[in-house]
This record gives C-alpha cells, sequence and structure tokens, in this order.
C-alpha cells in the first residue's frame, strides 16, 4: 500500500504539513477559518506533528502499520486494520475515549482530541488523491509511496 | 485445513484475523459459551454506567463473521477436548475435528470462600450479561458494597455510583489499584472515587454477607467490625485462567496454559492465547499469565497466524492498563512496582496534588521498564515506545524522559528511519 514516509534530513520544522492537515480535515477547507474559527469551536487539531529536538526536526504521523498495536488495544472496536486497503481505519462514533490505543501506540501517534473524549489520528487523507500534508511539504520531506509493505 | 476456536472473546477475533492473513480458505468454527458475537468486554462498564447503549456493544461489524468465512456456535459450552482423535465435544455430545485447535476460554472470576456468598444477590462483573443483571440490580438497590479494588472492581463502583446506587468498596491492600498503581497513584485515584462519594475502605477485607430471615443480602461484614448495609455485593477481586478443559486433556497446565513463541501448548495442534494463556512476557523474560486486553489479541493474531502455517514468533506481552476514572485518565505500563532493594532499578516521580498529575518512571539499569502517568498522559505511547524497543539511554535522553519530554528524535540512530523512513532513504550530499 501506499505511505508516507518521513525525511528528517530534509525536514524545515515549518510546519505547513499541519496547517495543510488542519485545513483538509476542517468543514470549510479554507485555511484561515479553519484555523481561527473550527481550532477553538471544534477542537480541530493536526494529525501530522512536528517533533523537534534541537536542530533536528521531522513530520511525524501514523505509519498505518502492518500490525498495528492500537487495533489490538482497541477495547471498542473503533480501529480496525482494513484487510483491503492495508489502512488503519477510525471510527469516531465507535470510541468511547479509554485512551488504551494512546497507550499502546508505541510510536506517539495518536492524541487526545481537545474537547471531545476522542481520540484524533491520520486517515492518510480518506477521499483525497494524495494527502494534504505531502503535497504542502516545500521540500519533499514526506513522501507518499508504495514500498511494498502492507 | 480446520480450525476450532473455543471462546469468543477478543483473542478469538486476532484469530481470525491472523489466520485470514495466512490461509483465505480454510475452514473456521467457533464455538462459545457466551451467545453473542465478540463484544468489547471492557465496555460493559460503560453500559452498565449508561454511557453507551447496547449496539455499541459488538467489537466487529456484523458482516465480519461472513467476510472472514467464520462459522459460529454460540451459546454453547464445549466439555472435552480429545487431543488423540483431534475433536471437541459440546454439551449436547456432538462432536467437531479439528486440524489446529485454539483455547481462548478466558477467565472465569474468582469468588473466596466468604460466608454468606452463596444465594441471591452476589454479582461477578465479567460478562455482558453480568452488566444486563447490574443495571437491573441498580434499579432496585440502594447500597451496594464491591469487594475488590482492583481495575474491574473500580470501574463497577463507577459504573452504580452514575446509576445512582451508593457504593463502598472494600480493599484488602493498602490502597486501590495495589498491582497497577503505586500509594501516590493510588491515593489520588482513591481521592477523586471519595471526592463523588464513593465510600473507600482499604486495608480491610469482608468477613461475611449477611443475609435476613428470607435469604436477602443485608450487608457486609468487615474485619476492622465495620458493618456495611448494601442489598447487593460486587466480588471483583480478579479471574483465574479458565484451563480446566486444557488440563483434562493432559495439555501441560501451570497457572495458565503453558505456550511457546508459537504460541503452541504441549501438543503441538493446540494452541491458546488470552487470559488462559500464560505466555513470554516481553519485559520479564518468562512466561506468565497477564490478563489484559491487549496481549489477548496480540497472541490470538500470533496463534492464528502460526496455526495457518506461518512462522511468526510472538514477540511477548507487555502488561498495560489505561484507565480512566471520572475524568482522571490514567495509564501504567511495565514494571511499575519494583521490589525495594532490587538490583540496577532507579524509580523516578512526581507529584502535582494541585493539578492532579502524577508522573512515575521505573528503570533497570540503563533501560525504561514501567511507568504511570494520572492526570497528563499525552505522551504515554512515546514511552511505551521506549520500553516496547528496549532502547539502552544515555543520561542526556534518561533525564528528558523523567522530565516528561520523551520524543522519537531521542531514539538511536538508524532505528527512525528502520520504522518511519524504510528502503531508500533519500541521501543529502
Amino acid at each position: 500500500m501506499k505511505k508516507i514516509y518521513a525525511q528528517k534530513e530534509v525536514c524545515i520544522g515549518c510546519h505547513l504539513c499541519e496547517v495543510a492537515c488542519v485545513t483538509a480535515h476542517s468543514k470549510t477547507k479554507d485555511t484561515i477559518l479553519a484555523h481561527n474559527v473550527e481550532k477553538a469551536r471544534d477542537g480541530l487539531t493536526p494529525r501530522r506533528n512536528v517533533a523537534q529536538e534541537g536542530p533536528v526536526c521531522v513530520a511525524l504521523s501514523c505509519r498505518h502499520c502492518e500490525e498495528p498495536m492500537c487495533v489490538a488495544a482497541c477495547i471498542s472496536g473503533a480501529l480496525t486494520k482494513n484487510p483491503e486497503t492495508g489502512r488503519c481505519e477510525y471510527n469516531e462514533e465507535q470510541c468511547v475515549g479509554c485512551w488504551s490505543c494512546l497507550m499502546a501506540c508505541p510510536f506517539g501517534s495518536i492524541r487526545r482530541h481537545p474537547l471531545k473524549e476522542k481520540i484524533v489520528k491520520c486517515d492518510l487523507c480518506a477521499g483525497r488523491d494524495m494527502p494534504a500534508c505531502v503535497e504542502a511539504c516545500p521540500n519533499a520531506g514526506l513522501i507518499y509511496e508504495d514500498r511494498g509493505s502492507d | 485445513m480446520k480450525y476450532v476456536i473455543v471462546g469468543n472473546g477478543v483473542a478469538s477475533v486476532g484469530a481470525i484475523e491472523g489466520i485470514r492473513r495466512v490461509d483465505s480458505e480454510g475452514e473456521i468454527l467457533v464455538i462459545s459459551e457466551e451467545n453473542t458475537p465478540t463484544y468489547g468486554r471492557p465496555l460493559i462498564s460503560y453500559l452498565l454506567a449508561g454511557k453507551i447503549g447496547p449496539e455499541r456493544m459488538p467489537l466487529r461489524p456484523v458482516t465480519f463473521y461472513d467476510k472472514f468465512k467464520v462459522k459460529m456456535v454460540l451459546g454453547t459450552k464445549v466439555t472435552a477436548i480429545d487431543a488423540a482423535t483431534k475433536t471437541v465435544t459440546i454439551a449436547d455430545g456432538h462432536a467437531y475435528h479439528y486440524d489446529k485447535l485454539l483455547i481462548a476460554t478466558g477467565g472465569v472470576p474468582f469468588v473466596p470462600p466468604l460466608p454468606g456468598k452463596d444465594g441471591p444477590g452476589v454479582y461477578s462483573f465479567t460478562t455482558l450479561a453480568n452488566a444486563e443483571t447490574l443495571v437491573e440490580v441498580a434499579r432496585t438497590c440502594k447500597d451496594v458494597v464491591v469487594v475488590g479494588g482492583g481495575l474491574i472492581g473500580l470501574k463497577a463502583a463507577e459504573a452504580l455510583h452514575d446509576r445512582g446506587v451508593k457504593i463502598s468498596i472494600v480493599e484488602l491492600a493498602p490502597r486501590v489499584l495495589s498491582a497497577a498503581f503505586d500509594d501516590k497513584a493510588g491515593g489520588l485515584v482513591a481521592k477523586r472515587l471519595e471526592e463523588v462519594g464513593i465510600g473507600v475502605h482499604c486495608g480491610t477485607q469482608a468477613t461475611e454477607i449477611k443475609r435476613d430471615a428470607s435469604g436477602q443480602v443485608t450487608g457486609v461484614t468487615l474485619k476492622d467490625g465495620t458493618f456495611l448495609p448494601a442489598q447487593a455485593v460486587v466480588i471483583a477481586i480478579g479471574v483465574v485462567p479458565a484451563s480446566v478443559l486444557a488440563k483434562e486433556a493432559g495439555i501441560k497446565v501451570d497457572r495458565g496454559i503453558l505456550v511457546d513463541d508459537s504460541m503452541a501448548s504441549s501438543d503441538p495442534d493446540v494452541y491458546a492465547a488470552g487470559d488462559v494463556a500464560q505466555a513470554h512476557d516481553l519485559i520479564l523474560d518468562v512466561n506468565r499469565v497477564v490478563p489484559i486486553w491487549p496481549n489477548a489479541f496480540n497472541q490470538g493474531f500470533y496463534a492464528g497466524k502460526n496455526m495457518a502455517g506461518d512462522q511468526s514468533p510472538y514477540s511477548g506481552g507487555l502488561a498495560m492498563n489505561a484507565i480512566a476514572f471520572y475524568g482522571l485518565p490514567t495509564v501504567s505500563v511495565g514494571t511499575v512496582n519494583p521490589a525495594p532493594g532490587e538490583p540496577g532499578m532507579e524509580v523516578y516521580d512526581s507529584l502535582d496534588e494541585e493539578r492532579g498529575t502524577y508522573r512515575k518512571l521505573v528503570f533497570k539499569d540503563d533501560r525504561l521498564v514501567g511507568y504511570v502517568l494520572l492526570g497528563d498522559i499525552d505522551v504515554a505511547g512515546l514511552y511505551t515506545g521506549f520500553i516496547r524497543f528496549k532502547f539502552p539511554l544515555d543520561e542526556v535522553t534518561k533525564d528528558k524522559l523523567i522530565k516528561g519530554q520523551p520524543s522519537i528524535l531521542q531514539w538511536p540512530e538508524g532505528f527512525f528511519d528502520e520504522q518511519f523512513n524504510p528502503v531508500g532513504a533519500h541521501e543529502i550530499v
């Protein structure tokens, strides 16, 4: 399957991936409204986040693991591995906010929703051909391609 | 190939998904004593609290069993396994042949020999049926005593309290959550419970369940002489592996069914997974029973893959619990209560009572082996990574972990690219 691969050698820490992620997951799809209105009102938050340690930075998100720990830990059936697409899918309706996945994911890719007892994670921009973060990256720090893993 | 799975909890679902990764055609038969498709067992406390309805219980969509070509025999007890003829027999005498068998029968609630325990008004809290019963109990009872201050007991208490029942918790240990937490963390949780009006009695034990002339529960007497009036009692001390079937079939059982890294028991065609299995533990490097949800799924998944002919060793389980009490989120992973004076162990903790947050890290030699977080849990997964991948830590990194600042960029050189950017990592000239 196609996944997003992060290049820490080329990431410049501009956070444009986060901006694009928020816009892509907003209701209005408008960058300004998404950030100035929907963030505060709906708890809209980026699924990809830039990690920084000294001069090194990289933009991280769900790896859509072949054997996801989050799916193993999910008590409600909200997280599942789609056998056809390989994606780790999240159904917010099912989630009870128990935080088991947040604890189990050894990559720290799952976050709490700022307002609701729900989690937030990358969906590889379901419905788009190219994930918004990859498209927005000015330095090819994120690459979306098939490297042969599920 | 014919697979039979006894039990229909999360280990069973893991096994179905594991088998189908390898074998898309083999016949899978699930036989379960419970009469519903697999549900999220920990959700029973959410159901009892009225936070979710029964429609939210199923762990997989209704189409799951058809899609994965699984036949179900529900509400049926397996009475015997014959490892020589490779058959399982159910209560009505019908026998099913298997090529590979998975025992995923889970655990049964442990009920101590407490005077007055037999009769109406005494309940367990491990099944959907238990939860449905307790919904009715909450309608008719004013006071309920919960015996056992572990995770199950506390969640039962919280849920019944949400239904307007006055609750008292009785715990033998000096604090609640004695296995997963330490004094400070247990104390914070107990404080939260007492704030909402739940009675917490630690360091004592129930000595008798009192009944009136008609046999109805009237209350519980404690060792310290206290009498707690109650119309019902929930016993939630723990579960023991449901390993009788295996034992009777001549399969090697210690505390649970002993399994190797392929999850096979002493009989190479019989596998075990979940709360019934005594499997490899990642941190302690021994086989032990750790009856928690993620381990059960993973063990089932690996059992399934290996049953279907794959060579997929189970990497070992990691004790972990995430649970919230009245909005106080908590996470506990790995070794959190090292014995005093255990060589190589270092413990760092910081408590902020005002904010209700607590962080405790346990290191062994130069590795992280356990942690507890209360309140502020957002970086939990990153800590879990340091434990799971067993990274050796230099002083700078260790200090950052202690300060609550773990980062993937603290990983050893090379490991990041293996995980996030395998093959074809771009070379920058």
